[in-house]
């Protein structure tokens, strides 16, 4: 598997480094161009980029899953009106307007997918990673989810029934994970720090 | 459209590869890419329902060689060519024109209106629109159309019966903004589908996909 990925990744940086000047080039170009005339300012796109790379992701929801696991009125306030529960702590926004917490239990099991391209629930998650945006995710998960998990690692037994969501519309899935089992004792912090990006899309257990 | 994005169900494209310990960026211009095309909206007035449509128009071949900023790189450059905000010429040369007269354009948005406006979203729910046609429980087919135009109705979903499991309330209707059409709201259902109606008698029938669909995708079955 190491030499698979490792494969994979020198593949991708060639590519990359074999395109990057161009693109660079070119982005650049259109950027100051797009400056010059007045309909972007440099300084709000650095501050997009920093917003997108250093404050939103995974670690939000990871808080909303622990308040969950923690809370049974919070978790009730999540799986009827996600949006509003996720707001109480204070993350919403561009690309998670409409949310939507479906909840793993023993006899079901969630995952999410956006099949036409690329949706995913920013606030609570950040910006999707290559593979969740990727042609073999989005063309298998939704016609044999059960290998595609299994290949991942994750084997959802067979009692229990699955449930992809391909979220083409405007609505944005987070899956709340199943509290792992012997953490009783942990506090909502302590609970967080165990919640995983993958979890909250569906394709790993916490 | 019937092209190379609306990819579930497809075969041939291998296994899931994910990175250990991703960014969200692989390159600077990556970030300049994203960074722009949350920004130009602000500036020249376009949404998803007018980005996605140019990503789709994308020649297949091309799509699946491109990376995923590469694609809204492509995008966002044809929204401003067709509007006649930028031109190949200016992207060749470095050289800017005057923005073009009766091109209706915003001021570049700053980055403290930015960032509060990203914070409040931009909501597709509206609170009005066409009267709604069904309700939880109801057994729905999805329509068997093959618009050449944008739709959120994916193939291996067409003419497929499921069940409504919640109404989500009245939004804009991407299909008809992304033709050009109007936002023409209306109620948007979450409609479960046995995995066999999908792929056939091979398939588990008591796991479910679940899509969210607009009226307009639906006939009572």
């Amino acid at each position: 598997m190491a030499v698979v990925l490792r494969a994979m990744s020198d593949h991708h940086d060639h590519h990359r480094r074999a395109g990057r000047s161009d693109i660079e080039l070119r982005v650049r170009a259109m950027e100051q161009l797009l400056v010059e005339k007045g309909l972007v300012d440099p300084m709000a796109l650095d501050a997009i980029v920093d917003q997108y790379e250093t404050k939103v992701g995974p670690r939000n929801g990871a808080r909303v899953v622990a308040r969950a696991w923690t809370d049974t009125a919070y978790k009730r306030r999540l799986l009827d009106d996600a949006t509003a529960a996720i707001r109480e702590l204070c993350y919403g926004g561009s690309q998670g307007e409409q949310m939507v917490v479906v909840e793993n239990t023993p006899a079901v099991h969630n995952v999410v997918v956006c099949t036409l391209c690329s949706c995913y629930p920013w606030p609570v998650l950040g910006l999707p990673p290559v593979w969740y945006k990727s042609a073999p995710y989005r063309s298998r998960v939704v016609m044999d989810p059960r290998g595609v998990l299994a290949e991942m690692g994750l084997r959802v037994p067979d009692t229990t029934e699955l449930r992809v969501w391909d979220s083409n519309a405007e609505l944005r899935y987070m899956v709340l994970p199943r509290r792992p089992a012997g953490t009783e004792g942990l506090h909502e912090d302590a609970l967080a720090a165990l919640v995983t990006r993958d979890g909250m899309i569906g394709v790993a257990a916490v | 459209m019937n092209t190379i994005h609306d990819m579930g169900g497809m075969h041939g494209f291998g296994a899931v590869v994910r990175e250990a310990n991703e960014s969200p960026f692989h390159a600077d211009w990556e970030r300049r890419v994203f960074a722009l095309a949350t920004a130009i909206p602000f500036a020249v007035p376009f949404n998803d329902d007018s980005l996605r449509p140019a990503i789709e128009s994308i020649p297949p071949e091309r799509y699946l060689a491109s990376t995923y900023y590469e694609l809204w790189l492509e995008a966002m450059t044809k929204i401003l060519v067709g509007r006649g905000l930028l031109s190949r010429d200016e992207i060749a040369s470095g050289k800017a024109r005057p923005l073009p007269k009766g091109v209706e354009v915003f001021p570049a948005v700053k980055a403290a209106d930015a960032l509060a406006a990203l914070a409040d979203g931009f909501s597709a729910r509206r609170e009005a629109g066409k009267p709604r046609r069904f309700k939880v429980g109801d057994l729905v087919r999805t329509r068997n159309d093959h618009p050449a135009t944008h739709t959120r109705l994916p193939r291996y979903a067409r003419d497929k019966i499921g069940t409504i499991t919640r109404d989500h309330g009245i939004m804009t209707f991407s299909d008809a903004n992304g033709r050009g059409d109007g936002e023409q709201p209306q109620h948007v259902y979450a409609v479960a589908f046995p995995m066999d109606e999908l792929w056939g008698p091979a398939a588990r029938g008591g796991d479910k996909l679940y899509l969210d669909l607009w009226d307009d995708h639906l006939h009572p079955a």
